[in-house]
């Protein structure tokens, strides 16, 4: 089965066409349904008390208080919830050394981090649930707190974990080709360090759970505001000690997730304890300043890294030494190791060169645990990886387009491997740059730039080429020992009045899941795309898979659903060439009508073939196969992941009295292979793009030496709003992956892997003329007058 | 809580929400957000951060728009209190709910009420705002996923449409 | 994060807030807009406290020219402050700085009033009226007094406000033929607080300078304004400016890029003052 999709008037050609999204309506319309919104019989409500030291010895806890309170139903502490769930250690085999300590839903001997969950309080109302929390008293003896990434290995430092014997969570140093040698004997090496802040998801809708265990039935059933449903699915089995089969979780509308909401949450699991416990609905609705504190972090590092260029400007070698700090426990099951693994996988991932090292040092500090967040650890390659490159250009009188054009691997280079290991199938980094400059108009930009400056006007243009990890097959966990699948299902039914339902595996977040799904279906099968529903988000209900994260919805998720569709298709066509009296592949079925292939006449519309399958299945042959319900399967096992690639530019101005940084315009070429919903996949990367500006302006979480995070509210921890944001201009390069016959790549974390990168190489584009850099995210008005000693 | 003399800590109040008349026995410190939510079931109100910053909860009290989680549910005997379920079966917010989806100009969704009454309002004078002004009026909200041209995009659609296809202004 | 509030009363009219407000024995808070205190109930930050919400009394409404004195009800929605014309004949400065407080639907419940008495130092208004040497009219079961805005800001959120006062009115002086008034902030995103903001007056007597953002307080800049006054550059009076203004570092700034800024805003808000006719908008 081919489907030609070079012809867009080809039947039923709902792939790579704008189809609005079936659930939006319902969500513009205040119809959505997220896990608040639900309320169960004899639900209760539970808050926690959380711990206000970076790291201390629980000496004591007096619940009775807080027992007394009208309302409040029962406390639990850490002890009482370990009895009904057991510690996890988040680690995996092939990051080879990683460790952590075991961890449990509640903090027992010891919290180790300001907002760690000590004792739970569940009471009708989640007000009466506060209004306990507040009168539990909890005696802590305050500990050395380790905050500083650089200095958490030294002999004088206090151990986290006395049991780990030191700090360290993980290293891994990868090194390829004469790397002392290259930049021994090159033209010209330039060093940078680089800093990206520490930040966070910041979901709108806040990490949220309801839990009903039935003691009736054994059955513990989850609503839950995840990513990862059969994931979470066997994480609660395995540690509750109860069967995968008794543990249903069903994930109904996400309010934003971006990584945050893929991660095994202690309070999340103390809430599904607590209703095992009490055979009660249970619901946590995380507040605003949990979330801050708890959710999970990322981005915390601090590199020093060089490159070594030749006269001419080719890049010879690349060596990065990166430390990122993950808080006191690696975060289950997914580890807190991959975002520096990444690191050193993505560093110089778009260019042709040589020789390679790459350190990543992850270690335990008492902050929030930091986990992976969209576009994991690209953004931090990609700066490294981008400024290193800009800062060489300069060294060398070279424009950085130019020197792009000299390194980035050769359109006709593949497939190839990077010095990092990583095999690419297809990428079109020089196609996307061509693109980029004419979607720009860099010539002209340059142009503007220079007369501005004439008038003391300091704008700035950046550019910053990156790969992007998507599709991920099981190299990425499974080989490890978590229980994630890689691989994905999708089934999908006709029915009687030929109506098409799909249930998937993949879960909608908003990005457009279920739209995605329902225009693949309804070209696979040749039914209008109002004709398809798309189920998912139900362990119970939709085939195994696992979920959507790492840029895997469409490429792995979608492949499923047009096998399935082209399987039902077939089926559909098996009854109707029997129905018709005439060969099967001689039809087809367009716009739910069956027709004959060559002619297209239409022959029997879809209700007719359904009415007689499920009601008149008696005047069909005894042995036709009659199956209107087909499930496939996808995996991607060629490469090991599916990389994508694009490139980003920034125009921006900054005021060189004040430091503020005003951006004008933002563009990106990206190129994730097949292209199916247009306008879903530009608005994925302008909200990408939008996070990773944040990243590079405005979020920081600041923690004091105590371990105090400072600015755990809205008002203080900064996102971007739009006021500030530019209009984006998003173009697209498609080679499609040729695993799959739909040749979808990911396409969600491209905006966010490059715009910092972007941002940073205008910034200094600006800031060049009066001998500015900077590196160090995100870029404030303070850092900004500093590097051009300004105040 | 401790009693203060003279000070109850539930209040009657009569209201109407969404044109219809309601009557209720609040605690005092219940937010309209939790009022619309878990008293009359209107969960189209979501609490993004509950201090004021984040807008998810704006709606139209009395013909203005508020955060609903820095109003008290006791402070509004004889409101008017209108929200997304209510201007949906109006039909007044209709077109913004049309545009917003066929820019898909919302993602996740939890922030879109809350961002289609702060749409409302900019649009509320009858001019066409240019995309600086539409930018700065709904910077009160946030949004985690569109990166906001989208809905900028959106509401840019329906004030010219309203205005009968003019030209924004500069 | 659910509130916590010990109890909540109406108040009919302005004698009755003023007598449940004696009677609480500062166990109760004056509720007006409540844009920051009921995110501080919600946050549980604001302590055991009772509320008695002033929005129904009518007293504390309304914007009026009296003589040479505009009249501003404690009541004033930030709305009605960015969009009066009386305001932005005779208080520029605070028609100005309006727009700047949060956003549209924060600026139609927030009063003057509250935000005064809430005192947060790098909240915009204050400064206009310290830098428009406006009186601030406050009344408690004694009586009715006015307190002039410099007096009136003592330390980070704490006013020269009895336990059982309340604000009632701000009287500012009207803007005078040729004077000029500029408010002018940075703030990082719009709607947020300013890193650093500027509040100028130019009248014929003199200038004065408030900035806010810049310390526990807003603050008159005395040494600025004393170089301004004899005519000094905008550079000069910039440069005596970390007499005036103390600024601490904190997860937003340090001190220094704060007092850069504010001398940045003030060099800018003299330039536009001598630029063109800014006072009327």
């Amino acid at each position: 089965m081919t489907i030609n999709f070079g012809n867009p008037d080809r039947p039923n050609s709902y792939i790579g066409r704008t189809v609005p999204r079936p659930n939006a309506r319902r969500l513009v319309e205040g119809r959505g349904r997220y896990v608040d919104d639900i309320v169960l019989p004899r639900m209760l409500h539970v808050a926690f008390v959380r711990s206000p030291h970076g790291h201390a010895r629980i000496l004591a806890i007096d619940t009775g208080a807080a027992s007394a309170v009208p309302g409040v139903r029962r406390v639990f502490t850490g002890a009482d919830i370990a009895e009904f769930c057991s510690p996890w250690v988040a680690v995996l085999a092939h990051l080879k050394g990683l460790k952590s300590a075991p961890q449990h839903p509640l903090a027992m001997e010891r919290a180790t981090w300001t907002g760690e969950a000590v004792v739970a309080v569940v009471a009708d109302t989640r007000a009466a649930a506060e209004d306990g929390a507040a009168l539990v008293e909890v005696e802590y003896e305050t500990l050395p707190v380790v905050t500083d990434i650089r200095t958490a290995l030294d002999e004088t430092t206090p151990l986290i974990h006395s049991e780990l014997g030191d700090n360290l969570a993980f290293r891994r140093l990868h090194e390829h080709g004469e790397v002392d040698a290259v930049f021994a004997g090159a033209h010209t090496v330039v060093e940078a360090s680089f800093k990206t802040a520490r930040h966070t998801g910041v979901c709108v809708e806040p990490r949220s759970i309801l839990a009903d265990y039935n003691p009736a039935e054994g059955q513990m059933t989850v609503y839950h505001s995840t990513q990862a449903p059969h994931m979470m699915q066997s994480v609660i089995a395995q540690h509750l000690d109860m069967p995968e089969g008794r543990v249903r979780v069903i994930c109904g509308d996400v309010g934003g997730s971006y990584g945050i909401k893929v991660h095994v949450y202690p309070d999340e699991m103390a809430t599904v304890a607590i209703s095992r416990a009490m055979g009660r609905p249970v619901k946590f609705i995380a507040d605003r300043i949990e979330s801050f504190a708890t959710d999970i972090h990322a981005r915390d590092h601090e590199i020093d890294a060089r490159i070594a260029v030749d006269g001419d400007g080719r890049i010879l070698g690349i060596d990065v030494d990166d430390w990122t700090g993950i808080g006191p426990y690696s975060v289950y099951p997914r580890t807190s190791a991959i975002e520096g693994n990444q690191v050193v996988n993505l560093c110089g991932g778009p260019y042709d060169f040589a020789a390679y090292r790459a350190r990543t040092t992850v270690v335990l500090q008492n902050k929030a645990p930091t986990c992976q967040y969209r576009a994991v650890g690209h953004p931090i390659a990609v700066a490294i990886t981008e400024g290193l490159v800009d800062f060489a250009a300069e060294a060398l009188g070279l424009d950085p387009v130019e020197m792009r054009r000299r390194n980035l691997i050769r359109d006709d280079a593949y497939p190839c491997t990077s010095p990092a290991n990583m095999r690419f199938e297809g990428l079109s980094h020089h196609a996307s740059l061509t693109k980029l400059l004419e979607l720009m108009d860099y010539d002209g930009l340059r142009a503007e730039q220079a007369a501005l400056r004439e008038k003391g006007i300091h704008r700035g243009i950046g550019i910053a080429s990156f790969i992007e990890l998507t599709n991920p097959s099981p190299f990425m966990y499974g080989i490890g020992g978590a229980r994630i699948s890689a691989q994905d299902g999708c089934t999908v039914r006709m029915d009687p009045d030929g109506s098409v339902v799909a249930m998937s595996g993949v879960t909608e977040q908003g990005q457009g899941t279920e739209a995605m799904l329902s225009q693949i279906v309804a070209e696979a099968v040749g039914v209008p795309v109002t004709r398809v529903k798309v189920v998912t988000g139900d362990t119970q209900t939709t085939p195994y898979g696992g979920g959507t994260w790492a840029s895997r919805g469409a490429g792995i998720g979608g492949e499923a659903a047009l096998q399935a569709g082209l399987a039902l298709k077939d089926s559909i066509l098996t009854v109707a060439g029997s129905m018709l009296q005439c060969a099967p592949d001689g039809l087809d079925i367009v716009d739910g009508q069956v027709c004959d292939k060559a002619g297209g006449e239409a022959r029997m519309p879809l209700e007719e073939l359904g009415r007689i399958v499920y009601f008149r299945g008696d005047t069909l042959p005894k042995d036709l196969p009659r199956e209107l319900v087909q499930t496939r399967h996808f995996i991607t096992s060629d490469y090991p992941f599916a990389f994508t690639n694009g490139v980003q530019a920034s125009y921006l101005e900054v005021d060189t009295e004040t430091g503020f940084v005003k951006l004008l315009k933002h563009w990106c070429v990206e190129d994730c292979g097949r292209v199916i919903n247009p306008q879903l996949v530009d608005e994925q990367i302008r909200g990408g793009i939008v996070q990773g500006l944040g990243g590079a302006l405005f979020e920081e979480c600041h923690y004091d030496e105590d371990g105090q995070l400072l600015n755990a509210n809205m008002a203080d921890y900064l996102v971007p709003m739009a006021a500030e944001m530019p209009d984006m201009v998003i173009g697209h390069v498609e080679t499609p992956t040729q695993e799959s016959l739909l040749g979808a790549k990911g396409a969600g974390e491209a905006g966010t892997a490059g715009a910092p990168a972007a941002v940073m190489n205008a910034v200094n584009d600006a800031l060049r003329p009066l001998g500015g850099r900077v590196t160090q995210m995100p870029f404030t008005p303070a850092r900004i007058l500093a590097s051009i000693g300004v105040e | 809580m401790s009693d203060i003399a003279g000070f109850p800590t539930k209040v009657d109040i009569s209201l109407t929400v969404n044109g219809e008349r309601v009557e209720a026995r609040v605690d005092v410190a219940r937010h309209l957000v939790d009022f619309l939510r878990l008293d009359l079931g209107l969960s189209g109100s979501h609490a993004g951060c509950e201090h004021g910053v984040c807008g998810a909860c704006t709606l139209q009290v009395n013909g203005e728009v508020v955060r609903g989680c820095l109003t008290l549910a006791a402070q509004l005997d004889g409101a008017e209190v209108w929200t997304v379920e209510g201007l949906t079966d109006t039909g007044s917010l209709a077109d913004l709910q049309a545009a917003f989806v066929s820019r898909n100009a919302l993602q996740c969704g939890f922030c879109t009420p809350g961002m289609l009454f702060a749409a409302a309002d900019v649009l509320a004078s009858g001019k066409v705002p240019s995309r600086a002004e539409i930018r700065e009026h709904i910077s009160g909200n946030y949004c985690r996923c569109t990166g906001y041209e989208a809905v900028v995009d959106a509401i840019e659609t329906v004030a010219r449409s309203r205005a009968g296809g003019g030209e924004a202004s500069a | 994060m659910k509130a916590a509030a010990a109890g909540y009363v109406r108040a009919n009219d302005l004698s009755h807030a003023i007598s449940l407000l004696a009677a609480s024995e500062g166990q109760a808070r004056v509720l007006a807009g409540g844009q920051s205190l009921i995110a501080s109930l919600n946050l549980r930050l604001a302590g055991e406290t009772a509320l008695i919400d002033i929005n129904g009394v009518t007293e504390l409404c309304g914007i009026a020219l009296d003589g040479d004195v505009l009249r501003i009800g404690a009541l004033t929605r930030h709305r009605e402050l960015a969009t009066s014309d009386l305001v932005a004949r005779h208080a520029p400065a605070i028609s100005q700085a309006a727009p700047l407080i949060a956003h549209a639907a924060i600026r139609n419940r927030g009063t003057i009033g509250g935000s005064l008495a809430y005192a947060d130092p790098a909240a915009e208004l204050p400064a206009c009226m310290i830098a428009l040497d406006a009186t601030i009219v406050v009344q408690g079961p004694a009586g009715r007094r006015g307190v002039r805005a410099t007096d009136f800001f003592i330390d980070l959120f704490t006013t020269d406000l009895g336990e059982d006062e309340m604000i009632v009115a701000i009287e500012v002086p009207a803007c005078a033929p040729g004077e000029r008034q500029v408010t002018m902030e940075l703030a990082r995103r719009s709607g947020d607080y300013a890193l650093a903001g500027i509040v100028l007056v130019r009248r014929e007597n003199g200038a004065r300078v408030a900035f806010f953002g810049v310390g526990p307080t807003a603050v008159l800049a005395r040494a600025a304004m004393a170089v301004i006054d004899r005519e000094g550059s905008p550079d000069e009076a910039a440069a005596v400016l970390d007499q005036d203004i103390q600024p601490l570092d904190d997860v937003h700034a340090p001190a220094s890029v704060r007092l850069h800024l504010a001398r940045v805003l003030l060099r800018r808000a003299l330039n536009a003052t001598l630029a063109a006719e800014v006072g009327h908008v």
